[in-house]
């Protein structure tokens, strides 16, 4: 992205460069400034502000009562967290990377899902669970999981994930606002990812659960989320060179699921591709397409395909480019979807 | 002159803060023996009145226990982990904290949200089956009970922690088994309580058991009282079959984290004297003669002799206890035989505080499966009445 020459710019603008990680931080400040009962807790999110500096400054600003250094635990986080909420607070907990989640899972699972459905709605828990996810970042082991298959076969938590600086902020409010507890998933290669925004007009964001069709086209959609966004809109990009006008979704809460905005989109371009990091087999992937297929089977020219993270453990760092999805094994997914047989005539198909 | 020589004359420099020694870890240590009151000098400043009270509240929970097990048997509990030798420190659980405060039951304390004020049918829902938790938590301030072992410790630190910030002087007492110390949310727990110098209070049953392991192949602890030390939290042991004594401790530990001194741990030594639910078989596991000898150590029996021995009690009160008891059970039985209303379309309504449209789909689905056999069993009716003139509606 090129940036303007100042003189150019207009006198009145207050838009400038901000990363996804400053969107995140400005979400939480904004957010613990207008709600008292918000109060960040996690692993090195006081001084340090956080391994990925998302909580930069907060304990300075609200104190360490508001954003603390917990013990190194991350059930005994999680489930401290749950007896705040029950105290009428809103903890915003902060797990530093994907895997080291799993030890809060007996909480998240048994107790974070359940506890509305198991008070029949007397103490539900406004509890937001960031989590940085995915790889493309050189980590070591287990720094680099895309666990968001496990959080979205439970129910009682939605999932979401920005693909967008304004999405970071938008999105983080909005969970942090609502009454469900969400898991909310920071996909840690975009973190330095930069676009013109402002927190001071943000980008309103709505209710959880509505996808965004961040690139039109007629020939087929790319149904992606969080890291894997960018890719898409790149191969889209990538893609008018071959005669293909592809239309990107941006999922941004896995959980609601937005079948509407899905089912349009395929319904029109009759083709589709699931795009993400997470592996394939029992992936995210596979109940889109299955939830795609259900629904558009009759405007359908190609089977739903997907292009996902292999079957196997999160590679080392020295190999990881091999394992996610790249642009171009997006297009080879798209130059599989059946174009020789499409005798419907469809307008748009290449 | 080597230099090995050189290194031994050099004089070391000031080992850094970390190297000093830390607190004097004696004053957290439980003592030897558990404490006891009953059938000892101390029962002397004990208040009547008090034992007096906790004697009916003991009564009514060995009549609560036997009602629950003969309703498993009739099939209108769906399982019931039994508290039966237990009483004392449900009771003094349940009884011991003001009402402000919050208790964090496991599946086994029914009897103390009970003892707490909790109506039984309600404490009982979940093991009746028709919902998982039959109360609002925040209305009694008892949590829902908690299945999964230890998992309810962590948050009742979060809401004693969040009480203090809050500047609210509540108490959470937190009860767990012996079994339950094992896991590692007890030990976030207490380690996170005190960090936090949280106002909590840890009851670990220890009923001898969890299922049918023993505690000898639990813990190679002294005691799991000492399990507070290497956290920095005093460990009290108690004798949990004397309720004086469990009050006693309870209510001091109360009292000192309601003054700001932190978290402490106790452990009430008790027996279960039945299987661990009414599912299981203890004659897979344990003689029969280590029953009877606990069973000589009966809390209910152990404060009546105190009592009667002080000129406390007499005959008729104890008639008095049984009868408001028996009076309990009746009423816990009526209510139970009734059977409890359910409605199916309830399971998609406190999943989210909005359904989702897949959960609006799967509850139509739903809906239409209750109507199609609704319709199916009037026409079943209707052939049957036209067949044979007799109408069963």
């Amino acid at each position: 992205m090129t940036t303007a020459p100042a003189a150019e710019k207009p006198a009145t603008t207050t838009r400038k460069p901000a990363t996804m990680a400053q969107a995140l931080n400005r979400a939480l400040r904004d957010a613990m400034a207008a709600d008292p009962a918000v109060h960040v807790l996690g692993e090195d999110v006081g001084a340090l502000g956080g391994v990925f500096r998302i909580t930069d400054g907060l304990t300075a600003e609200f104190g360490d009562d508001r954003c603390t250094d917990t013990p190194l635990a991350e059930a005994g986080i999680l489930g401290t967290a749950v007896g705040m909420a029950m105290y009428g607070l809103r903890p915003v907990v902060e797990m530093q990377f994907d895997a080291f989640a799993y030890p809060a899972f007996e909480q998240l699972l048994s107790h974070v899902a359940k506890m509305r459905n198991r008070t029949r709605g007397a103490m539900p828990l406004p509890i937001t669970v960031r989590v940085p996810y995915g790889g493309g970042i050189g980590g070591v082991e287990h720094h680099s999981d895309s666990s968001e298959a496990y959080y979205m076969a439970t129910p009682g938590l939605h999932v979401v994930t920005p693909s967008t600086v304004a999405d970071a902020y938008g999105l983080l409010r909005a969970s942090i606002d609502s009454d469900d507890p969400v898991v909310f998933l920071e996909p840690k290669r975009l973190y330095w990812s930069k676009a013109d925004w402002t927190p001071e007009s943000p980008e309103p964001v709505g209710p959880l659960g509505r996808a965004a069709v961040r690139r039109t086209g007629r020939s087929a959609t790319l149904i992606s989320y969080g890291p894997s966004v960018p890719v898409c809109l790149e191969a889209a990009e990538a893609a008018r060179e071959e005669g293909w006008e592809l239309e990107v979704v941006d999922l941004r809460t896995l959980v609601p699921f937005d079948d509407e905005t899905v089912t349009a989109s395929v319904r029109r371009t009759g083709r589709a591709v699931v795009v993400h990091e997470a592996t394939g087999f029992a992936g995210p992937g596979a109940e889109i397409a299955a939830r795609v297929t259900e629904r558009c089977f009759h405007h359908l020219e190609a089977p739903v395909l997907r292009v996902t993270g292999f079957d196997i453990p999160y590679p080392p760092p020295m190999l990881e480019k091999h394992h996610l999805p790249g642009v171009d094994r997006v297009l080879d997914a798209v130059a599989r979807l059946q174009w020789e047989a499409d005798f419907t005539g469809r307008e748009g198909a290449r | 002159m080597t230099v090995l020589q050189q290194t031994a004359t050099s004089p070391r420099p000031v080992p850094p803060p970390a190297w000093r020694p830390r607190t004097d870890p004696a004053p957290l240590l439980p003592d030897r023996e558990p404490f006891r009151v009953l059938g000892t000098p101390a029962a002397r400043d004990a208040d009547p009145e008090l034992l007096k009270r906790l004697y009916a509240a003991l009564v009514r929970g060995r009549r609560y226990n036997t009602q629950a097990t003969a309703l498993t048997r009739q099939g209108r509990l769906a399982v019931y982990p039994s508290s039966t030798g237990q009483e004392a420190c449900e009771v003094a659980a349940g009884q011991v904290l003001a009402e402000r405060d919050w208790l964090f039951p496991s599946y086994r304390d029914t009897l103390a949200a009970v003892a707490r004020g909790l109506d039984p049918v309600q404490a009982l829902t979940l093991l009746r089956g028709d919902w998982h938790t039959g109360y609002d938590p925040r209305e009694h301030r008892v949590a829902p009970l908690s299945t999964p072992l230890a998992t309810q410790l962590p948050h009742a630190v979060g809401l004693a922690h969040a009480a203090r910030l809050k500047g609210d002087d509540v108490v959470a007492l937190a009860m767990v088994g012996d079994g339950g110390t094992s896991e590692g949310d007890f030990h976030e727990a207490l380690n996170f309580a005190a960090v936090w110098r949280a106002p909590v209070v840890f009851l670990v049953q220890n009923n001898g058991f969890a299922i049918s392991v023993p505690l000898a192949k639990q813990t190679a602890a002294p005691s799991l009282a000492h399990k507070g030390v290497g956290y920095g939290i005093p460990g009290r042991l108690v004798d949990g079959n004397d309720v004086a004594a469990v009050h006693t401790v309870l209510d001091e530990a109360v009292r000192r984290a309601r003054a700001g001194g932190g978290p402490t741990l106790v452990e009430a030594v008790t027996y279960r004297m039945e299987a661990h639910t009414n599912a299981d078989d203890a004659t897979r596991y344990r003689e029969a003669e280590e029953v009877e000898v606990w069973r000589a150590h009966d809390p209910i029996a152990l404060l009546e002799r105190a009592l009667r021995e002080a000129g406390h009690l007499g005959d008729e009160d104890v008639a008095a206890a049984r009868e408001a008891a028996e009076e309990m059970a009746a009423g816990l039985r009526a209510r139970m035989n009734e059977d409890p209303v359910t409605e199916p379309m309830d399971l998609f309504e406190h999943v989210y505080a909005r359904r989702t449209s897949q959960l609006r789909e799967q509850a139509e689905q739903l809906r239409a499966e209750l109507d199609a056999a609704e319709e199916t069993e009037q026409t079943e009716q209707t052939q049957h009445t036209e067949q044979t003139g007799e109408d069963h509606r």
